[in-house]
């Protein structure tokens, strides 16, 4: 499917006005005829300084957009494709790190202000690309045949020195490692996985209804099964 | 406290904690003896900590009430599980509760760990979350960096969402390490082997220059206590403000800068002309004198 063809089905086909330049991609669109910004990456992104920094200027042009008085702050819906950070010794040189958190900071600014913020992971979310935005969304959504991880299992496998079978046959029994969408959706990760069937709009409408400022991943991964231990563990610390 | 000249890149999580805090005021939380360790790491049939490679708790510094947390570098490199995430995520939310002086975590860790990787990566970014949680609440969190394993992957940028960092020459603070960067790009783009220059791209000197760490001390325990000290002195004067639009947009600004400027740069030593006099001293000059040449510049 072109990605023309997945935002007409995210946002309906003529109500949407994105620019794309390069990876990067923002705009508005309409959702049950309420306007949303729409930022994100695109084409599995390696997430660089410079698409960081475009990233974080986009948020901050929505929330300073929404600063009037009276001005009702609009949901900002998140496209996440990104095969992770960039690479090199130059990004690393420059502190890419602390461009994250500053897209992160923008971002949850854009919370206080009380934006909603929905991600929808379109190709891939990995790991730091994944954290620096997609992740830190009040609800966040996958597109079927989303792929989500840290690492795929012939890398863990090099670097942890289980044999790749191994993690293949454990991977059956926990979702605690493997690559998918679906371990991440039992763990609490992630909100909700669409299908090919469904009516995207739809579902990215209700989405926004039913995100929460609050973080609940925890609990969802107690609800689901795939993420015990972790609810359980804070609270013991937290009461302490 | 110990008065000891001990290195806080050699001393284990436990010894720094224990360095740093006033003698005998330290209480963990969810200690060894309740044994919560991680059954993933079991499932593969990888060592256990009865800690899961980080000490939480409650303890006094200078007077001052604090929370802490210290991950042990040399367990499975420091790296964040479902249970040593959770802790951390715990204590934040604790600290919402208690409002201590300030919450300091005691950084060493290479990120997200890879035998419960998908946990590691969700509690990363809820730990990102509480981080600014708590901030709001206007309390400080404070990031102290300088052991073996330095602060990367998702801890890298977990750090930078900190109050304040401290970090030492031996310290390092980056998102990929240079090992998997070499790995997946070739040992001409970073050769992980020489030190010298994964010190001048990730160290602690450049991280300051660049104004990233915002304190350099010495590595010694007593050093990074003296600077623990002065921050909470700090933020008992100087109420935490949260970003708002305005400091966020002068970041950006700042970021932006940084990136037309050293556009090109691949070393530190890049910085270092840009930023010092006599640039190729910048390796030689002691804490102190560095920090001196520093302020001088500002």
């Amino acid at each position: 499917m072109s990605e023309q063809t997945v935002y007409d089905r995210l946002f309906g086909t003529g109500n949407h006005a994105l620019i794309f330049a390069g990876l990067f991609m923002h705009g508005w669109a309409q959702i049950g005829g309420q306007r949303v910004a729409v930022i994100g990456t695109t084409d599995h992104a390696a997430i660089d300084v410079t698409l960081s920094l475009q990233i974080s200027e986009a948020i901050l042009n929505v929330v300073r957009k929404n600063s009037a008085p009276n001005t009702p702050p609009c949901p900002i819906v998140f496209i996440a494709d990104t095969q992770g950070q960039a690479l090199s010794r130059h990004e690393e040189l420059l502190g890419l790190n602390g461009y994250f958190s500053h897209i992160v900071r923008c971002v949850d600014l854009a919370r206080r202000r009380g934006h909603r913020l929905v991600t929808v992971i379109c190709g891939e979310a990995v790991s730091g690309g994944f954290l620096a935005y997609g992740m830190m969304a009040d609800r966040i959504c996958a597109l079927p045949e989303a792929q989500v991880r840290v690492m795929d299992l012939r890398a863990m496998s090099r670097v942890t020195k289980i044999s790749h079978e191994r993690l293949a046959e454990l991977s059956q029994q926990s979702p605690v490692f493997a690559p998918g969408a679906e371990n991440y959706w039992r763990m609490g990760g992630i909100h909700e996985i669409w299908t090919a069937e469904d009516n995207w709009s739809t579902r990215l409408a209700s989405a926004l209804e039913l995100a929460k400022i609050s973080d609940d991943r925890a609990e969802i991964g107690v609800e689901r099964g795939g993420r015990q231990l972790a609810a359980t563990t804070a609270v013991i610390v937290a009461n302490a | 406290m110990s008065g000891l000249q001990i290195s806080y890149f050699e001393a284990s999580a436990r010894k720094r904690l224990s360095g740093l805090v006033d003698t005998n005021s330290f209480t963990e939380y969810c200690p060894p003896e309740l044994r919560q360790t991680s059954p993933h790491l079991a499932l593969l049939g990888s060592p256990l900590a009865f800690d899961d490679g980080v000490v939480v708790g409650r303890a006094t510094l200078a007077g001052h009430s604090i929370l802490i947390a210290a991950q042990e570098g040399r367990f499975n490199g420091g790296s964040v599980g479902e249970i040593h995430g959770a802790k951390i995520c715990g204590l934040l939310d604790k600290a919402l509760v208690k409002k201590p002086a300030a919450v300091l975590l005691l950084v060493d860790s290479g990120g997200v760990r890879l035998h419960e990787a998908n946990a590691g990566l969700i509690a990363i970014s809820e730990i990102m979350r509480a981080v600014l949680r708590v901030q709001d609440a206007g309390i400080p969190v404070l990031a102290f960096v300088g052991g073996s394993c330095g602060a990367f992957g998702g801890m890298g940028i977990v750090t930078r969402l900190c109050t304040e960092i401290v970090m030492s020459e031996q310290g390092r603070l980056g998102l990929s390490g240079p090992e998997v960067i070499e790995t997946v790009k070739g040992v001409d783009e970073f050769d992980s082997r020489d030190r010298a220059l994964v010190w001048r791209i990730t160290g602690g000197k450049l991280r300051r220059a660049l104004g990233e760490a915002t304190l350099l001390v010495d590595d010694l325990i007593p050093a990074f206590r003296s600077a623990a000290e002065e921050l909470l002195k700090r933020y008992q004067a100087l109420p935490l403000i949260t970003d708002d639009l305005d400091t966020l947009t002068a970041v950006q600004t700042k970021l932006e800068n940084r990136n037309k400027r050293f556009a090109n740069a691949r070393d530190g030593r890049d910085i270092w002309q840009a930023t010092f006099a006599d640039a190729s001293r910048v390796p030689d000059l002691t804490v102190s004198e560095f920090n001196h040449q520093l302020g001088a510049l500002s």
